[in-house]
């Protein structure tokens, strides 16, 4: 799959050096891309294809009353200079009041614009959620973001191959954040460096395009830019009728049918793993990479050989505030963040107000729900999801990338631990001091509700 | 872009793994328009105590010895996470001209290139020698010498790879737009080629 869309793709390839790539959709947010703009301007260039860019302000937006101006100076700022931007060199802006306007990973699926066998690239690491299409979506710097903004091109050296394969069935209660957690748990932080993941066999076909999205999200967490889904049945229902498909969509399904994985295709590498030995995850550490089962104990350094692993393992313990031994069913919570364009689509809300229903956040938890767009948003609202949290004690917010990475006002306090449905775990991620652990919506929800991580397969459901 | 060509500097180490780029400049600092002045932000949560301005004095970069580093050294994974070019920026503004690991994360990886900064790539065990010897030296200065592909200074004396076209650009200073631009007519062709 990687071959040919990246056969299509090749403006120019030198004898020696990176190919030029030609890439079809640019997703822009106001982080970084203003420094990318003020190149343009200074070198007295414009955008070669304006009509292939979307904007949209998400990492740094607040997401209390939308009402009131933004109170951080510099955030304010931040966000005008992308409206400047945009309006300057003429690009689509989704702004805030827009229902449109969400974390730029939930828009472009969302309306469409993420289509099979495309290349998408953004300045942004989790850009590899929209290889759930079957694309070749990956995260850039801002001087790529230039790059892109004045040719339409990047220069890429053509990345490896490697094939996670999950075979049988997922469990039930055990959730695609799960599979994807377990899958870097088992590869490591950096055993995906270098290459473009490509996730098969059946556990990932019984997946929605949701689901398959959180997978390739996390990509990035095991150190690749790309992570990849074939495209099928699944992947066309979901695009038909959302509005940036082609009009004659019949012949485009017939097209993107072209992208689908060779039987026998070939891989630098392969993996396999069993579906059947997934159960919920949960991080324990300061990397997504450190992470456990629910019914497992939180490791010790010295259950490490290598010498780094154990320094590496001894440092997330003491700044975690963990024990070596501790059950992680035994680590209490005191904040739940369910967002992040990990796991803000509807389906995590309606997974999560499943758990919730009928039940009371715990006492002292504190928990707030951030809707990855105001699409998400809006119909959760019709489906009375927001009514379900809202009576369980969360916090229903405005879209944004919020507690994720904590560039807005949603943070943590030091020492605050969180069971958070976003990506990563580091050290002062979601607010300096802050302890996180990376769990499926469903596990974040029986958490606000316990105080504590518990196995959500177990859980009171009340109808 | 400022190019690269031989550089000597005091070595600073960090005797860690997966330094992610939230370490690196943390993001409350990303929301500035500029390109310049991060420096001042580099590795901010590690480098001061909870107040923001006093020096954490355990902290591998406010040893006096390594005052004024030009050459960073670290564990594998160095650069992982976020997307953020606020990383280089930040570890160029503060004075480093090339970091030396095991292996990088991609995106910091392209990104150092773009900005004249140089990241070279040695074996655990080259690393571990050089973690040695600035162990006993803690001043120790090594000259990286991009035209021969070397690194040398107090009985080190290893060579590195690195991809030709990109060693070309740094040795030059070259701006990669003005080199695709080049290619424009390229890209017309495939454009008026494609039947979206």
């Amino acid at each position: 799959m990687l071959e040919k869309i990246w056969d299509e793709h090749v403006v120019h390839a030198p004898e020696s050096g990176p190919s030029i790539l030609y890439v079809d959709l640019h997703l822009v947010h106001e982080v970084t891309s203003p420094q990318a703009f003020e190149g343009l301007r200074l070198n007295q260039r414009s955008i070669r294809r304006p009509e292939r860019t979307i904007a949209t302000p998400d990492h740094n937006v607040p997401t209390s009353d939308r009402s009131l101006p933004i109170a951080d100076e510099i955030s304010r700022k931040q966000i005008e200079t992308l409206r400047q931007n945009c309006k300057e060199f003429g690009v689509t802006l989704f702004d805030i009041g827009d229902v449109r306007q969400g974390i730029v990973h939930v828009i472009g699926p969302e309306n469409g614009y993420t289509q099979p066998g495309m290349t998408i690239v953004c300045g942004d690491s989790h850009t590899a959620t929209h290889g759930a299409f079957g694309s070749l979506a990956f995260g850039i710097g801002t001087s790529e973001v230039e790059h892109v903004l004045a040719t339409q091109t990047l220069r890429q050296f053509k990345p490896k191959t490697m094939e996670l394969r999950v075979d049988g069935e997922l469990p039930p209660g055990v959730t695609a954040k799960d599979m994807i957690l377990y899958l870097i748990g088992q590869l490591g932080t950096a055993g995906g460096t270098g290459y473009v993941l490509e996730y098969t066999g059946p556990c990932v076909r019984k997946l929605s395009m949701e689901e398959r999205m959180t997978v390739c999200n996390m990509s990035i967490e095991a150190g690749a830019r790309a992570g990849m889904i074939a495209p099928d049945q699944t992947t066309f229902d979901y695009l038909r009728g959302k509005p940036e498909v082609p009009s004659d969509f019949e012949a485009a399904v017939e097209r993107w049918k072209h992208f689908t994985t060779d039987p026998g295709a070939s891989f630098d590498v392969s993996k396999v793993f069993q579906g059947k030995d997934i159960e919920p995850q949960i991080t324990w550490g300061t990397n997504p990479g450190q992470v456990c089962g629910v019914n497992q104990s939180i490791p010790s350094p010295s259950d490490f050989a290598d010498p780094t692993d154990q320094k590496t393992t001894s440092n997330a313990l003491s700044y975690m505030g963990l024990n070596a031994g501790t059950p992680i069913s035994e680590v209490n919570i005191n904040r739940v963040f369910i967002g992040s364009c990990t796991n803000a689509r509807i389906e995590d809300l309606r997974a999560a107000a499943k758990v919730l229903k009928g039940h009371h956040v715990a006492s002292d938890v504190n928990a707030m729900v951030v809707p990855g767009s105001g699409q998400v948003k809006a119909q959760a609202e019709q489906e009375g999801l927001d009514l379900i949290f809202r009576e369980s004690g969360f916090d229903w917010r405005e879209p944004g990338c919020s507690m994720c990475l904590a560039m807005n006002p949603d943070k943590l306090a030091p020492g605050e631990r969180c069971a958070s449905t976003s990506n990563r775990n580091f050290e002062g991620r979601q607010g300096k001091g802050g302890r996180t652990h990376l769990v499926s919506p469903e596990m974040a929800a029986a958490a606000a509700v316990a105080g504590r991580f518990v196995d959500v397969r177990d859980w009171d459901y009340k109808a | 872009m400022q190019s690269f060509t031989v550089h000597t500097g005091v070595v600073a180490t960090m005797d860690r793994a997966n330094v992610d780029t939230d370490q690196i400049i943390p993001k409350q600092f990303l929301k500035r328009i500029e390109r310049t002045g991060f420096g001042q932000f580099l590795f901010y949560d590690w480098r001061f105590h909870d107040d923001g301005t006093t020096p954490n004095a355990e902290f591998e970069l406010n040893q006096p010895e390594v005052e004024g580093a030009s050459i960073l050294i670290a564990r594998q994974n160095f650069g992982s996470g976020s997307s953020r070019e606020h990383a280089v920026w930040a570890l160029d503004d503060y004075g480093f001209r090339a970091v030396i690991a095991p292996s990088f994360a991609d995106i910091f990886f392209n990104n150092c290139f773009k900005n004249g900064v140089l990241p070279i790539v040695l074996s655990d065990d080259e690393v571990n020698q050089i973690f040695e010897i600035a162990d006993k030296n803690p001043t120790l200065e090594l000259t990286v010498n991009l035209e021969s592909q070397k690194i040398l200074g107090d009985g080190i004396d290893f060579s590195f790879e690195i991809d030709p076209s990109r060693r070309h650009n740094l040795l030059n200073g070259l701006d990669d737009i003005a080199q695709t631009l080049q290619h424009e007519d390229k890209i017309h062709e495939y454009e008026a080629n494609r039947s979206w």
